[in-house]
C-alpha cells in the first residue's frame, strides 16, 4: 500500500530518533516567536480563529453538496475532476494522466497529500522521473511540461484552487507547465471565495507571516495563458469515515499551517519520522483515524503526547488536539476490550478502578503501600524497587532515569485520623 | 469558611505532606477544613489513558461524595481540571464546586499574602494543566512573590511541558526523560534550591530526576511553601 516502512510503535521510533544527534530547537523557537508576533499585532485573533473553526465545520457537514458544486465549477472552467477512493487509486490516476500525455518527467511540488499517496514512489515505479521544484534550475522550469501539486484550499463556488508555495520557483511551476495536476483531500473544499479572507489570514499569521509570500489561485484553464490542461484529483482515503466521528472529525479542519509542530515538545525532540506520513500532533490525531487504530503502530500514535495542550492553544482553527487524542485513546482501549484475553494494562486499570470505587478496598491498598514503604526503607531505599519482580516492568521504565518518590510512613488519611 | 479538602489519591498515598500543608495553611487563615473519608480518586488517569467506562464510575462516585459540600479545595491543578472539564461529560450534571488551591486563595478568599516565610531561592514550574486547562495565570506567582524571604528565580522555557503526562512517562519513557532532562537543566541553571509546582505528579517526575542526578535541588509543592512560616522551615 505505502512505501513507508512503519516502526512497530511510536515509542521505538522515538527512542531511535533520541539516540541520534540532538535536533536544533532554534529554528522552531524562531518560528514560534514570529508566529506569536504576527498573531499579537492582529486585533481580534480569537474571533478570527472562531470564524475559521465555524467555517470549516460547516463545510465538513455539507461536504457532499460542496464537492458536487466544486466539480461543476472546475468543469465549467475547463478542468477535469477525478475521484480517488484511496491512496493507491489517486497515485494510479496521476500516473495514468502523466503517461497519457506521453511524458517521462514531472515536477512534484511536494505536499502533505502527495506524500500521503506515496506519489513520488508510484511515479518512479512507472518509470517517470520525478523532480522537485527547488532542485530545478530556472531554465529547466521554463521547459517543464507536467507538474503535480497539492493545494491548500478548493473553492466550491468558483472551482478555484489555492496553493501557497514558499518559494518563487514553486509558484512558477503552477503557471508554466502544459499540464497541471493537483491532488487534494476532499476536506479542503470551502464554500465561497470570500471564505479565503478568514482562512488566508489564519494560515499566514500561524506561519509567522502577515501575508503568504506566494499565493497562487487558479480555476480550470485559460486560453493562451497558463496550463492547457488542468486535472483535479480529489482524495478520500479514509476521510469519509473520519467525518462520521463527531469528535474525531475536528481533525479535518486542519489548514496545514504546521504551528502545532513548532510548539510540540514531543515533535521538537523526536522529529517527523516516528509519526509516519503526517508529522506532529495533527498527524497523531489524523493518521490513526485515516488508517484505523487496529495495527499496533497506528494505535500507539494517540499516546504519543503528554496532553500538554500547547498545540490546541496555537491551532488557527481551534482543533482540540488533546481532546481528540483522549477520544482516540478510548477507541484503542475499546478495541482492546474486545480481545479474548485482556491486555495486562486493561487488567491493571480495571483493578485500579475497582480499588478506587470502594473506601475499604482503597484503604487496604494504601496500607499495603505503606508496608512496602517500611520494607523498602529498611532494604536500601527506592532503587531497591526495581529488584521487585512484579513491579519491575513498569517501574523499570520509570527508574532508568528517575528515582521513585520515597514512600511516606503514613498516608494523609492516617495523619488526619490521628489528629482528631 | 468550611472547606472540604479533596487531597487526591496521589497525595494521599505518596505526598501526604502536601495535604498536611493545605490543612495547616487554611487553618492558619482561619478556615475550617473537613476531610470526606470516602474520597479516593477523580479518575483522571483512567480518563486520559482511554479507560472511560472506569473513569465514569469514579466521576459519578466523586459527584455523589462532593456535591453536598459548598466549597471543595484540592492541591492538584490537574485533578481540579478533570473535575471541571471532564466530569460533566461523564456524569451529565454540573461538577461539584472544586477549586484548585491557588484559585481558592486568590479568587475566593482574595488573599495573596498568606503570611508565609520561606527563605529559599525558588523556581516555579507552571504545569500544563494549571496553565492551559485550569488557566491559573499568574495566581501562583502572586502568592509566591508575597512569601517573605523567598527569592523567585526566573525559569527559562517555563511553560514547556516537563514530560510527565501520566501514562506517557511509561509508554514513551525515552521522550519523557528527554523532556525532563531539559526541564531539570533549566531549573538547575537558575541556581534555585527548590522547584515548586501545583501538581505533585509532575513534581514526582521532575523531582525524581533531580534526585537521581543528586542535584541538591528539591521538588516541593507550592502548598508546602505557603504553609511554611520560617523559623521551623517547611515540613519534609
Amino acid at each position: 500500500m505505502t512505501p513507508f516502512t512503519r516502526p512497530v510503535k511510536f515509542a521505538e521510533a522515538a527512542g531511535e530518533a533520541l539516540a541520534g544527534p540532538r535536533r536544533d530547537p532554534r529554528p522552531a523557537a524562531e518560528r514560534q516567536r514570529r508566529r506569536a508576533e504576527a498573531v499579537a499585532e492582529l486585533p481580534g485573533w480569537e474571533d478570527l480563529r472562531r470564524a475559521g473553526e465555524e467555517l470549516k465545520d460547516r463545510a465538513l457537514l455539507d461536504l457532499g453538496t460542496l464537492l458536487e458544486r466544486l466539480e461543476d465549477a472546475v468543469v465549467r472552467a475547463g478542468g477535469k475532476v477525478h475521484w480517488a477512493r484511496d491512496a493507491a487509486e489517486a497515485a494510479r490516476v496521476v500516473t495514468r494522466l502523466v503517461q497519457a500525455g506521453g511524458r517521462e518527467e514531472v515536477v512534484e511540488l511536494a505536499s502533505a497529500v502527495t506524500r500521503e499517496i506515496g506519489l513520488a514512489g508510484a511515479l518512479a515505479a512507472a518509470g517517470i522521473t520525478v523532480r522537485g521544484a527547488e532542485l530545478s534550475p530556472r531554465e529547466r522550469l521554463l521547459s517543464v511540461e507536467t507538474v503535480v501539486s497539492g493545494a491548500h484550499f478548493l473553492v466550491a463556488e468558483t472551482g478555484t484552487v489555492v496553493a501557497l508555495e514558499p518559494e518563487e520557483d514553486g509558484r512558477m511551476c503552477l503557471v508554466l507547465p502544459e499540464t497541471l495536476i493537483t491532488v487534494a483531500g476532499i476536506e479542503q473544499v470551502v464554500p465561497r471565495l470570500r471564505d479565503l479572507e478568514v482562512l488566508l489570514q489564519l494560515l499566514a499569521r500561524s506561519s509567522g507571516e502577515r501575508m503568504s509570500p506566494h499565493t497562487a489561485m487558479w480555476a480550470g484553464t485559460t486560453a493562451g495563458d497558463g496550463p492547457r490542461e488542468f486535472h483535479l484529483v480529489l482524495l478520500d482515503n479514509g476521510r469519509t469515515a473520519v467525518l462520521k466521528d463527531e469528535v474525531g472529525r475536528a481533525a479535518l479542519r486542519c489548514i496545514g499551517c504546521s504551528a502545532c509542530l513548532d510548539v510540540c515538545p514531543v515533535y521538537g525532540r523526536v522529529g517527523a519520522r516516528p509519526y509516519g506520513d503526517l508529522p506532529g500532533p495533527i498527524g497523531a490525531i489524523l493518521t490513526p483515524q485515516l488508517r484505523g487504530i487496529e495495527p499496533a503502530y497506528e494505535a500507539s500514535l494517540p499516546f504519543a503526547s503528554t496532553l500538554c495542550g500547547a498545540c490546541a492553544d496555537v491551532c488557527p482553527v481551534r482543533i482540540d488536539i488533546p481532546g481528540v487524542l483522549v477520544h482516540l485513546r478510548a477507541k484503542v482501549v475499546e478495541s482492546r476490550r474486545r480481545r479474548p484475553v485482556p491486555t495486562p494494562e486493561l487488567a491493571l486499570m480495571r483493578a485500579a478502578a475497582w480499588t478506587m470505587s470502594d473506601r475499604r478496598r482503597y484503604e487496604r491498598a494504601l496500607a499495603r503501600l505503606n508496608r512496602w514503604g517500611g520494607l523498602l526503607a529498611r532494604g536500601g531505599g527506592v532503587r531497591g524497587l526495581s529488584g521487585l519482580s512484579g513491579l519491575s516492568i513498569l517501574s523499570g521504565r520509570w527508574t532508568d532515569a528517575r528515582d521513585l518518590p520515597v514512600l511516606p510512613r503514613r498516608t494523609f488519611r492516617d495523619w488526619w485520623r490521628s489528629r482528631r | 469558611m468550611r472547606v472540604a479538602l479533596f487531597v487526591s489519591c496521589v497525595n494521599d498515598a505518596l505526598y501526604p505532606r502536601t495535604g498536611r500543608a493545605v490543612v495547616r495553611l487554611l487553618e492558619r487563615l482561619g478556615h475550617e477544613v473537613v476531610f470526606e473519608p470516602e474520597q479516593t480518586c477523580c479518575g483522571q488517569t483512567h480518563w486520559t489513558t482511554g479507560y472511560h467506562r472506569e473513569a465514569e464510575g469514579l466521576a459519578v462516585r466523586f459527584a455523589e461524595l462532593f456535591s453536598r459540600y459548598e466549597t471543595v479545595v484540592t492541591p492538584s491543578a490537574s485533578c481540579a481540571a478533570t473535575v471541571r472539564t471532564v466530569h460533566p461529560r461523564l456524569t451529565g450534571g454540573a461538577p461539584p464546586p472544586v477549586h484548585e488551591l491557588t484559585e481558592f486563595l486568590v479568587d475566593v478568599l482574595g488573599v495573596t499574602d498568606v503570611g508565609a516565610c520561606f527563605p529559599h531561592r525558588v523556581a516555579y514550574h507552571p504545569t500544563c494543566h494549571s496553565l492551559r486547562v485550569s488557566r491559573l495565570g499568574d495566581r501562583p506567582l502572586r502568592l509566591l512573590r508575597a512569601v517573605r524571604g523567598l527569592e523567585l528565580a526566573d525559569l527559562p522555557e517555563a511553560e514547556e511541558c516537563c514530560g510527565f503526562g501520566g501514562a506517557f512517562a511509561l509508554k514513551n519513557a525515552d521522550t519523557s526523560v528527554a523532556m525532563a532532562a531539559d526541564k531539570v537543566r533549566h531549573v538547575r541553571g537558575t541556581g534555585a534550591d527548590v522547584v515548586c509546582a501545583v501538581d505533585d505528579s509532575c513534581l514526582a517526575h521532575i523531582g525524581g530526576m533531580l534526585s537521581r542526578l543528586r542535584s541538591g535541588v528539591r521538588a516541593v509543592h507550592l502548598a508546602q511553601i505557603l504553609a511554611a512560616t520560617g523559623a521551623e522551615g517547611e515540613e519534609r
